[in-house]
């Protein structure tokens, strides 16, 4: 809090919009708690205040960072195997330098393509879309968007962040080791993730990737456990559950659904790690290897499949929840109307949520299930359609005839939208058994869940930067190359994942390292060719928005409080907050987060902490009641 | 900031205290990874290849340590709101004792159940057995944790830290300590109709 000292401009008064929205600051409070905090650290270090921070935005800051890191990472991975796709006879010589030994006699080694899949799906759905988006916006968003002035632990935060890093750490140095990193996929199906003896990669790589796992799980159920009770016990006065952004609604649903499903990947892991080291045979029955029998008696691998999907489907929803609580924000003030249907909003998250945990088996429709029990799956599984049109309906009619501003976060919400129509759409395809048994080993499957969670929790994941980055760090991101980025990204990914349905319905299938042996698949050259350069092309352009964002961090324009006007808390704290949030009383809430263009209102927006006292000329009736 | 501060500026939620919140979610998560093995272990069973095994009779002797101990934790939580702190000590020092001693009875059953040819790896082994192993190693896991709480509000209470107004961490450690001995009956119940 030492520095909100040195810079007078932080006081809200000063930044106050239109006469409304800030209530006058008493400076008494302001001079209790500075000098309450300086009392605790004095001279802050810089250590801890950046490296082992208790504030949970110098927290969201560090996830952000990190998942930044890990997403260059996992893009990275996935160009050099779209690169073996592409042009499979090519030579790969000149990647000898970074590959070292995975390149042998000029071609991508089988084994390494099996781990360069592997790592792109594990770090993308765990570090990237699960730490480094609910991780960064849960962290900053809810405690200013509720009113509080931190976490209801800052120290559990913190450990969270650091289970993270040091989950980051063993999942990277994986990469480095001599057998390679974890090759069995990122759902690690065994008996080839239990047996260290199947593959390279089955080795050391893989109880790396355990531990790694373990440590990440750590991570998710401090960070969830710490939302979860921010949301239930710190809201300011006046913040009931039905005035609660929908971004707040979406990281609370998350985070309950994290706490309820990632125990039971730990405990799949626990088994499995007593499988590979301990000789149990929990997942191990009747496997000979080369040439030999294993002792391994009574296991099931279809249980291990069971449990890691239990936790497997919520996680999908785990990085796609936020990102559409963030969409719904960021469409509302931008198209400068309120949210349609805010409380069917709530209730389609809560049904999502409900129905994640009781639909896992869709994944696993080719493993010989009971046909009774998968058509029980499908019909559960085609009800989240329901949910999801009720929530795309609403932003499409957030959408109709509002005053639409297109900022580079409002382009990427609205490519949210889009994408997640056209991946949602062939989710109703795969939801169906007879359908999946026939798709499930293709192309199809790859083009449906990049599309509807891979690049539309992408798109929330920018909206959500481009949206808050004043926030964050009291300047703007460059809006034109904002616009380039989306453009890049927004028909790239199209241009990428579109002919991998039509490859994907032809037969052609996934996981393979070469197709060139099979001469039905070599009509498509051309269209995987296309792929491959579209797919580099548009991961090129995401080094415009890490340009333009430690560019801004440092040389942006100056952001002012409230720069979207927009209506909810954090845009009524100084522009950048000190810990503490609000130099002096935190504001109390009045009224939903979504007045915007109310009608006889002054400004077409309201914030949250205006009293109907204030705005006697828009009230409706029933309000008018309350403000007297 | 001290988030402890931020507490008295309003009063809304469930009417308990963030910390109540945090351990109640934990206990939750517990619950997650129990019910996860527990399901495993009746699908694995219902899959057949399962090995049919004895339970020692040593476990009911622990379940019903285990129960003592939840009541002298109780014990000590009602001498903490009348405000005997010495009761409070003895309560806490036979729970602690207690739970020691599930611990140690837990090691015992362990020797019973290799004695019964029941392993939890290795060529003799079956998942039916090890799942047992499981089950109360990682209960016994949890134990620990529960048992360090304990000594951490046994410390608090030496500093005269927990009386009738601060009742928080004898209050969330009462209530972990009988989630742990719920659920471990929970787990002897659960073997003793389906070993």
């Amino acid at each position: 809090m030492s520095d909100m000292a040195a810079k007078p401009n932080f006081s809200p008064s000063v930044q106050a919009q239109g006469g409304i929205g800030t209530a006058p600051v008493p400076a008494t409070e302001h001079g209790d708690h500075l000098h309450h905090d300086d009392h605790e650290h004095h001279d802050q270090h810089w250590l801890w205040k950046y490296v082992f921070s208790q504030d949970h935005k110098q927290i969201a800051k560090q996830f952000l960072i990190t998942g930044m890191f890990w997403a260059i990472l996992g893009g990275t991975l996935s160009s050099l195997f779209r690169l073996q796709l592409g042009w499979p006879e090519g030579s790969m010589e000149w990647l000898t330098p970074f590959l070292g030994k995975w390149i042998q006699a000029g071609k991508l080694n089988p084994e390494f393509y099996l781990a360069l899949v592997t790592m792109h799906g594990t770090i993308m759905v765990f570090f990237v879309l699960t730490a480094g988006l609910s991780g960064t916006f849960s962290n900053f968003l809810i405690p200013l968007q509720v009113g509080a002035r931190d976490m209801a632990s800052g120290f559990m935060n913190m450990l969270s962040y650091w289970f993270f890093f040091l989950s980051s750490v063993i999942m990277f140095s994986s990469l480095f080791i001599e057998t390679g990193p974890a090759s069995a996929g990122w759902t690690i199906y065994p008996p080839l993730s239990a047996l260290p003896q199947a593959i390279p990669g089955s080795g050391a790589g893989m109880t790396l990737w355990l531990v790694s796992m373990a440590f990440f799980i750590v991570s998710q159920l401090l960070g969830g456990v710490n939302y979860v009770t921010t949301v239930i016990n710190m809201r300011t006065r006046g913040m009931s559950m039905s005035k609660l952004p929908l971004t707040i609604w979406a990281f609370f649903l998350t985070a309950i659904l994290g706490i309820l499903s990632f125990p039971v990947l730990f405990s799949a892991a626990l088994l499995l790690i007593f499988d590979r080291s301990f000789g149990t045979s929990f997942f191990l029955s009747d496997i000979y290897i080369a040439g030999q029998a294993l002792s391994n008696q009574g296991g099931s691998p279809v249980l291990f499949q069971h449990l890691f999907w239990f936790l497997g489907h919520p996680e999908v929803y785990i990085v796609i929840m936020p990102a559409m609580g963030m969409v719904s924000e960021v469409l509302a003030t931008n198209a400068r109307k309120p949210i349609f249907g805010y409380r069917a909003m709530i209730g389609s998250l809560i049904g999502i949520s409900l129905l994640s945990f009781v639909v896992w088996a869709h994944h696993m429709f080719v493993t010989g299930m009971n046909p009774f029990l998968g058509s029980v799956f499908m019909f559960l599984t085609l009800i989240i359609a329901v949910p999801s049109g009720v929530k795309v309906f609403n932003w499409l009619a957030t959408l109709w005839r509002g005053n639409i501003r297109f900022t580079a976060a409002m382009l990427f919400a609205i490519g949210f939208v889009s994408l997640f129509i056209s991946g949602g759409l062939t989710g109703i395809i795969l939801g169906n058994a007879t359908l999946d048994i026939q798709m499930h080993n293709t192309y199809f499957v790859v083009a449906h869940f990049h599309l509807v969670m891979g690049s539309s929790a992408f798109f929330g994941l920018f909206a959500g930067v481009y949206h808050w980055f004043p926030k964050m760090f009291g300047r703007m991101m460059d809006e034109k190359l904002g616009y380039i980025h989306f453009w890049l990204t927004f028909v790239g990914v199209y241009l990428v994942f579109m002919p991998m349905h039509y490859v994907g319905i032809a037969g052609f299938p996934r996981r393979y390292y070469a197709w060139t042996g099979f001469d039905a698949f070599s009509q498509f050259a051309d269209m995987n060719k296309f792929i491959s350069i579209a797919a580099i092309i548009a991961f090129l352009g995401q080094f415009i928005f890490i340009f333009n964002f430690f560019y801004s961090i440092f040389r942006g324009r100056r952001a002012t409080q409230n720069p979207w006007n927009s209506t909810t808390l954090e845009w009524t704290a100084p522009i950048e907050p000190g810990h503490g949030n609000w130099p002096g009383e935190i504001p109390a809430v009045y009224r939903w987060p979504y007045d915007y263009s109310k009608p006889g209102a002054e400004l077409d927006f309201i914030p949250q902490n205006v009293p109907y006292s204030q705005t006697q000329s828009s009230n409706l009736p029933y309000e008018q009641d309350m403000a007297e | 900031m001290n988030p402890s501060e931020t507490l008295s500026e309003k009063e809304v939620g469930l009417g308990w205290h963030p910390k109540r919140v945090l351990l109640v979610l934990l206990i939750f998560s517990i619950v997650m990874m129990f019910a996860a093995f527990t399901s495993g272990y009746i699908v694995r069973r219902d899959e057949g290849n399962w090995r049919e095994f004895d339970l020692p009779a040593s476990l009911l002797l622990n379940s019903i340590i285990i129960a003592l101990s939840s009541a002298s934790m109780q014990w000590a939580y009602f001498s903490a709101r009348k405000d005997e702190i010495g009761r409070v000590k003895t309560g806490l020092g036979i729970t602690l004792a207690l739970g020691l001693a599930f611990l140690v009875g837990q090691y015992f059953s362990f020797g019973d159940l290799v004695a019964g040819n029941t392993y939890f790896g290795g060529a003799d082994a079956n998942p039916s057995g090890s799942f047992v192993y499981v089950l109360m190693g990682v209960h016994a896991f949890h134990l620990v944790t529960g048992l360090i709480f304990l000594a951490v509000v046994l410390k608090r209470v030496l500093n005269y830290q927990v009386h009738s107004r601060a009742m928080l961490s004898i209050g969330n450690a009462t209530l972990y300590w009988h989630f742990l001995g719920g659920l471990w009956l929970y787990l002897y119940l659960f073997l003793l109709l389906n070993h």
